[in-house]
């Protein structure tokens, strides 16, 4: 199950993870974890439709795949705590404990969307969840969530923040720019690469010298892990080592989760880059929910019909947020001149 | 194959056969090649030209075009691909302080063959940052070309020009004008000649002046004029945005007496203004009415579905056009 194993350009080499850590969930941790994947990726499957059915302009990056990160990542992360990310955000927000209503509604850009309609898929805040977005331009947000730890770290709080970015993000030149401000001021950061193994049509491996990014901060003298990213025990186990050492004044620390997407990078993609196959395989043996759900019933926690049942609620919620982001109005058109300067 | 093309089409000839002519012709970008570029522009060309000659790069903006600047001093005859106009910024530095000033700095020693592509402009339902018209950067920074082509044909040409030209060359296409109709595109079109204005309908009563995207909507606005107001409308499509070819436009205005130009880009501090004062410069005493500016709203690019109330539509510059003309 580790995936630190399964990619091998540079193996032998750095601080990769001994053995994988494995958070010790209760049995209701565990359901919570089920039920919010489940939420993220009803949720997506919605807005994938959605799309299809011309109510969402523009792009619409969907997550499926990848939920164990986003979900793990959240539950170890307290009040206070700040999450900044890209524009494949949905996952994040519903994780954050965001309102699906108006992330959907954003989507399809209308004035009950958490932005009022005016940012879309990519570009949506949720100050009071601590969610400072939702950013298109792809690698810009590390050096924002690198700011927002100096802030906590200014304020003499003990909270951290978590910058997320890709595996294509991770080849922006700001992002070394903010690993070296961050280590040299100790700044609480946890850089969170989500590695889907592609950026939009290319390979980690067509795009980076060295493939291994939890390494990539290893010049800076930050300390870096690579962690099962479809398995949300081990995200969860890899986040609380990270959390504390931020917490400690121990300064920033880089995770690397090992993840995928199944979906098209936006919603229109040739996907001549990777074979169904591939994707197949993903699905059939890594798949996130999956793997939960098997926990689940193996361990007695639960049975198929309880299973359903949350399957019914949780699908009911994300019908409701379509519903809202289907009827919700679109903004007046004298929006266009609101928010400009304060 | 026939030769009537759409832009993407079009410009994906230019390449292959700026390509085919000589074999400093690169491109680079990200998803250019295996992908075909995120709008299929380049799509073939690794089949075609190999990944010697056609670059998927990192996803590094700043990178793309530093490197390109480093190939272009050395010779070589670069065309970088920045998926929108608005991830350009990341570049901006390099473009801003080496790409327009190279060939100033070293005393004309160095001149930087190169072309950075982007699409730009809005119209095709996407967010901020996928929809801006900020020309004005390049276009108000000296030692750049800016080429906007407006329809499938000149994109052609103009962008074999730009390949061709000594200078480096910010080749803006309107994502919106992509596929949205076909002209007769034939293989073997010579290169046009850039920093000519291009007067695309001939009328004695007014001029409108505009380019990319918003040419469409000019050339439709005048025929709405003609037929309902018996007005004949000068229109003039501005394919080289910068150097500005304020000669036409001053003949064109001095002939004519009022002038409406029309952009997507915002109106403060924007090309419409500086087009407005070279028609000062050039036909102040022939002027009948104030020129009359259309153009986006001083705001970002709002949300898709507001979209088309910022973008100028033919009523908004037929209706500008009566007031000039009334004024
Ligand atoms: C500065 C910038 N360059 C390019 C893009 C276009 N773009 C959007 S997403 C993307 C790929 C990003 O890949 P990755 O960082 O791996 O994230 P993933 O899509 O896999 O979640 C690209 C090239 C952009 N939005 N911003
Ligand atoms: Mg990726």
């Amino acid at each position: 199950m580790n995936a630190s194993t399964s990619s091998n350009k540079s193996a032998g080499r750095g601080r990769r993870a001994s053995k994988p850590a494995v958070y010790e969930a209760s049995p209701e941790e565990l359901l919570k974890f089920y039920r919010d994947m489940l939420l993220v990726r009803r949720f997506e499957e919605k807005a994938g439709q959605m799309y299809g059915m011309g109510l969402i302009g523009g792009f619409c990056h969907l997550y499926i795949g990848q939920e164990a990160v986003c979900v793990g990542v959240q539950s170890a992360l307290k009040d206070g705590d700040a999450v900044i990310t890209g524009y494949r955000e949905h996952g994040h927000m519903m994780a954050a404990g965001c309102d699906p209503k108006g992330v959907m509604a954003e989507l399809t850009g209308r004035s009950g969307g958490c932005s009022r309609g005016k940012g879309g898929s990519m570009h949506m805040f949720d100050p009071a969840k601590g969610f400072y977005g939702g950013h298109g331009i792809v690698g810009a947000q590390v050096s924002l969530g690198t700011g927002l730890a100096f802030a906590a770290k200014y304020k003499k709080t003990d909270n951290v923040a978590v910058a997320y970015f890709g595996d294509g993000a991770a080849n922006q030149g700001q992002v070394y720019e903010s690993f070296n401000m961050a280590r040299l001021w100790n700044l609480p950061v946890i850089y969170l690469i989500e590695n889907n193994q592609y950026a939009m049509g290319t390979s980690v491996a067509r795009a980076s010298s060295e493939i291994e990014l939890y390494r990539r901060g290893e010049s800076f003298k930050i300390p870096g892990k690579q962690v099962d990213g479809m398995n949300v025990l081990a995200v969860r186990a890899a986040m609380d080592e990270a959390v504390a050492h931020c917490r400690a004044g121990k300064g920033p620390m880089i995770l690397e989760m090992k993840t995928y997407r199944y979906r098209g990078h936006s919603m229109s993609d040739p996907a001549k880059y990777r074979t169904k196959d591939e994707v197949q395989k993903m699905r059939a043996e890594r798949d996130p929910i999956e793997q939960l759900r098997e926990l689940l019933l193996d361990g007695g926690h639960t049975d198929e019909a309880a299973l359903k049942e949350m399957d019914k609620e949780v699908k009911a919620l994300v019908a409701d947020a379509a519903a809202f982001a289907t009827e919700s109005p679109e903004p007046d058109a004298a929006e266009l001149y609101t928010d400009v300067l304060a | 194959m026939s030769d009537e093309r759409t832009m993407v089409e079009a410009l994906n000839l230019a390449l292959r056969e700026e390509m085919d002519r000589d074999d400093n012709v690169m491109v680079l970008g990200e998803d250019v090649g295996a992908d075909g570029g995120i709008f299929r522009v380049t799509k073939g060309l690794i089949d075609d030209f190999g990944e010697s000659r056609v670059m998927d790069t990192p996803l590094a903006e700043a990178g793309i075009v530093g490197v390109s600047v480093g190939m272009a001093l050395a010779g070589l005859n670069p065309v970088a691909e920045m998926q929108f106009s608005g991830f350009s910024y990341f570049a901006f530095h390099q473009i801003e302080g080496h790409v327009a000033r190279m060939r100033w700095r070293s005393r004309g020693r160095f001149t930087l063959p190169l072309v950075i592509r982007m699409p730009f402009g809005g119209g095709v339902r996407a967010l901020e940052h996928h929809s801006e018209s900020r020309e004005a950067y390049f276009a108000h920074t000296p030692g750049l070309r800016t080429v906007i082509p407006s329809g499938p044909r000149n994109a052609c040409t103009l962008l074999k020009a730009a390949i061709r030209s000594p200078d480096p060359v910010i080749f803006l296409e309107p994502k919106a004008a992509y596929r949205a109709f076909r002209e007769e595109v034939p293989e073997g079109l010579d290169p046009a000649q850039l920093d000519k204005a291009d007067i695309r309908r001939k009328g004695a009563d007014i001029t409108m002046i505009s380019y990319g995207a918003m040419l469409r909507r000019t050339l439709e606005a005048a025929e709405t004029l003609a037929e309902e107001d018996g007005v004949e409308a000068e229109v003039i499509d501005l394919p080289t945005l910068a150097p500005l070819d304020a000669e036409t436009i001053g003949a064109s205005v001095r002939r004519t007496g009022r002038a409406v130009v029309v952009t997507e880009a915002p109106l403060s501090f924007g090309p419409a203004g500086e087009i407005a004062a070279r028609i000062a410069e050039e036909a102040f005493v022939y002027l009948e009415a104030p020129v009359n500016r259309v153009t986006g709203w001083d705001v970002p690019m709002p949300f898709f579905a507001r979209e088309q109330s910022y973008l100028p539509d033919a009523r908004r510059i037929t209706n500008a056009a009566r007031v000039t003309l009334a004024y």
